[in-house]
């Protein structure tokens, strides 16, 4: 009976189509529009992931999140160092800065310098030049996407795309000259500023006069220590705060689905799509077996049991549904690709796949069990009727 | 008559239906013998439960009270398995809008009832194609439903009820969609292959063109078996 089921199913064409489109725009919104939400909370604490050498980052306990800096004074880093279990402690500067561009136009910058004779911290990939050459004079490395967008040349030609600084060219950060070294790869932050490297010393000349201008102390543990026992030690001998990476990451995190409405508002989108496409979907599939139901009732005439009825339902309801998932999943993926070098924020682990495919089973279940309740209740003296 | 020459015994035979609230006495003392070999057809006007009745002997509804029998089988006390079963094997219907599935072809229409009863798809489309053959259709085993005429469409639904070797053919109305000529053609087919000396069939129908047909007609009113005629 699976043969006729699945014939039925795919006899009219038109309907077969309006249910696989209403379960695949289902599909696409609950996995585009949380891949893009999760992209985007990624950006939140893609700094921490890129500064990917330290097992601790330490920090003023009042520090919220990544981009929330409260800077301590620089002798915080000599009394991490002196902590039984720290293999090593590095200073790290991040802070916001105007840079004055060729054109007169000023542009905000993330400016992070990194300890001047380890250079820990720096970009995950190197582009052009090395991170060595921060050593040079004036030398700084700007990210990819911020050399060729914000921090660009104006075109020539008015509306045209800026053009990108290269090796060699200079910029303005508080009134010093900063010479490009080295352009790198790092991963989008949440508010899209172009990020610039530099060392520690050289940072602090950049940044305005403060009597604290250490952000982080970056920490690496000894071979077999404990990580959780040794931010434990750093809290209670310094009184500042000490998360792990991972800690870190979900501290940065929180913050932003606790105080802003980006939860909410995807939340709202994937929500909006599950009950469009339920609706399309399940509605469709309803009026399939509506329209069937005579074709159900000769078929329950002729002597087919209603728990065979069910299996040619569910049987259509999953041919229906994995067909649609794998369209919107394939959607998503397409769509995911061919903005991987845009600004658009994406990410789509494998847990969105089990979160979109237990939602069109979700709408998949829904819709044959109302199907399945009007064919079990049919009565097949319905095919005597003109 | 002899009981074991019965196909179908129906006695006082009541059904009544709740519509809108109100009891609605469909089938009210139903007496009813049909034999094996016989063409019986039921005759009468709109509403005086002509397809209820074959709704009961065909198995696919249950009467209030009384007896019907099909073959020394008491219907009503049957389980829900069973009573599939039953029908599965024993009855074939054939109805007056064809009732075929739209999106499978004549062979694949024709071969359902023995995929019902287990056979696998592929024989019983090789046996479906053979019946086909009998009806005269045997070019036309790949079409479509919607790509037939309306006799050939009928000869297809009269296939599918003869392709398990059903001992009890019901037919609603088999000529009403048709044309005179072609309903004539469809009778003459169901009396020469269908009808059989251990295989019945009953026949609703207004069509008083396809009467000559029967062997006996049975006239219904108000639900009651109200005259029953000997034709041959």
């Amino acid at each position: 009976m699976n043969h006729i089921a699945i014939k039925m199913l795919m006899g009219d064409r038109g309907k077969y189509l309006g249910i696989i489109m209403g379960l695949t725009f289902a599909s696409l919104i609950m996995t585009q529009q949380p891949a893009i939400f999760l992209g985007l909370m990624s950006r939140s604490y893609s700094f921490i992931t890129d500064v990917g050498l330290p097992d601790i980052w330490v920090m003023d306990e009042k520090v919220q999140f990544v981009d929330d800096i409260k800077p301590l004074q620089d002798t915080e880093l000599y009394r991490v160092r002196g902590i039984s279990g720290v293999e090593w402690a590095m200073p790290l500067y991040k802070g916001l800065l105007k840079a004055r561009l060729t054109d007169g136009t000023f542009q905000t910058c993330i400016v992070v310098g990194l300890d001047d004779a380890t250079l820990i911290g720096g970009p995950p990939v190197m582009l052009e030049g090395k991170l060595e050459d921060l050593r040079r004079s004036d030398g700084v490395i700007v990210d990819i996407d911020g050399a060729s967008e914000k921090l660009g040349k104006p075109s020539p030609t008015p509306g045209g795309k800026p053009i990108p600084i290269q090796i060699g060219d200079s910029l303005e950060l508080n009134d010093h000259r900063a010479i490009v070294v080295g352009i790198a790869k790092v991963t989008r932050t949440f508010q899209s500023q172009p990020v610039v490297y530099t060392t520690y010393s050289r940072a602090k000349n950049y940044a305005p006069k403060e009597r604290k201008l250490l952000s982080f102390v970056l920490v690496k543990a000894k071979p077999g220590q404990d990580l959780a026992e040794l931010t434990r030690r750093i809290r209670a001998t310094t009184g500042l705060a000490a998360y792990t990476r991972e800690e870190f990451k979900t501290l940065t995190y929180e913050y932003f689905m606790k105080n802003t409405g980006i939860p909410i508002n995807f939340g709202i989108s994937v929500l909006l799509g599950f009950i469009v496409g339920a609706a399309i979907a399940g509605q469709t599939f309803y009026n399939f077996t509506l329209e069937n139901l005579r074709q159900f009732g000769v078929l329950k005439a002729m002597g087919t049991s209603n728990w065979t009825l069910l299996r040619m339902i569910l049987l259509q309801a999953v041919l229906v549904g994995t067909i649609g998932y794998g369209l919107g999943v394939g959607l998503t993926a397409l769509f995911g690709y061919s903005m991987r070098h845009s600004i658009l924020a994406f990410k789509f682990p494998w847990q969105l796949l089990i979160f979109s495919g237990a939602g069109v089973s979700l709408i998949c279940v829904f819709a044959a069990l109302l199907s399945i309740i009007k064919v079990i209740r049919l009565e097949p003296a319905i095919v005597f009727k003109g | 008559m002899d009981s074991s020459a019965l196909a179908v015994r129906c006695q006082n035979v009541v059904k009544t239906y709740d519509s809108g609230g109100q009891k609605v006495t469909a089938l009210n003392g139903v007496n009813l013998d049909i034999a094996m070999g016989e063409l019986m057809m039921l005759v009468g006007p709109s509403g005086c439960g002509k397809t209820t009745l074959i709704s009961v002997i065909a198995g696919i509804l249950d009467q209030d009270s009384g007896l019907c029998e099909v073959f020394g089988e008491d219907l009503r006390n049957m389980g829900g398995q069973s009573k599939l079963d039953f029908r599965a094997h024993n009855i074939g219907f054939v109805f007056q809008a064809f009732n075929l599935l739209p999106s499978l072809n004549a062979a694949e229409n024709v071969s359902i009832p023995l995929i019902i009863n287990g056979m696998k798809r592929t024989d019983a489309e090789r046996k479906a194609v053979t019946v086909l053959e009998q009806v005269g259709l045997g070019a036309r085993v790949t079409a479509l439903p919607s790509e037939l005429s309306g006799g050939q469409q009928q000869r297809v639904a009269i296939a599918r009820a003869l392709v398990h070797s059903p001992r009890l053919i019901v037919c609603d109305e088999p000529t009403s969609s048709l044309d005179h000529e072609t309903g004539h053609n469809v009778m003459t087919l169901l009396k020469e292959v269908a009808l059989q000396k251990d295989r019945s069939l009953v026949i609703v129908t207004h069509d008083a063109r396809i009467f000559e047909f029967a062997d006996r007609i049975a006239k219904m009113d108000d639900g009651h078996i109200v005259e029953v005629k000997d034709e041959n």
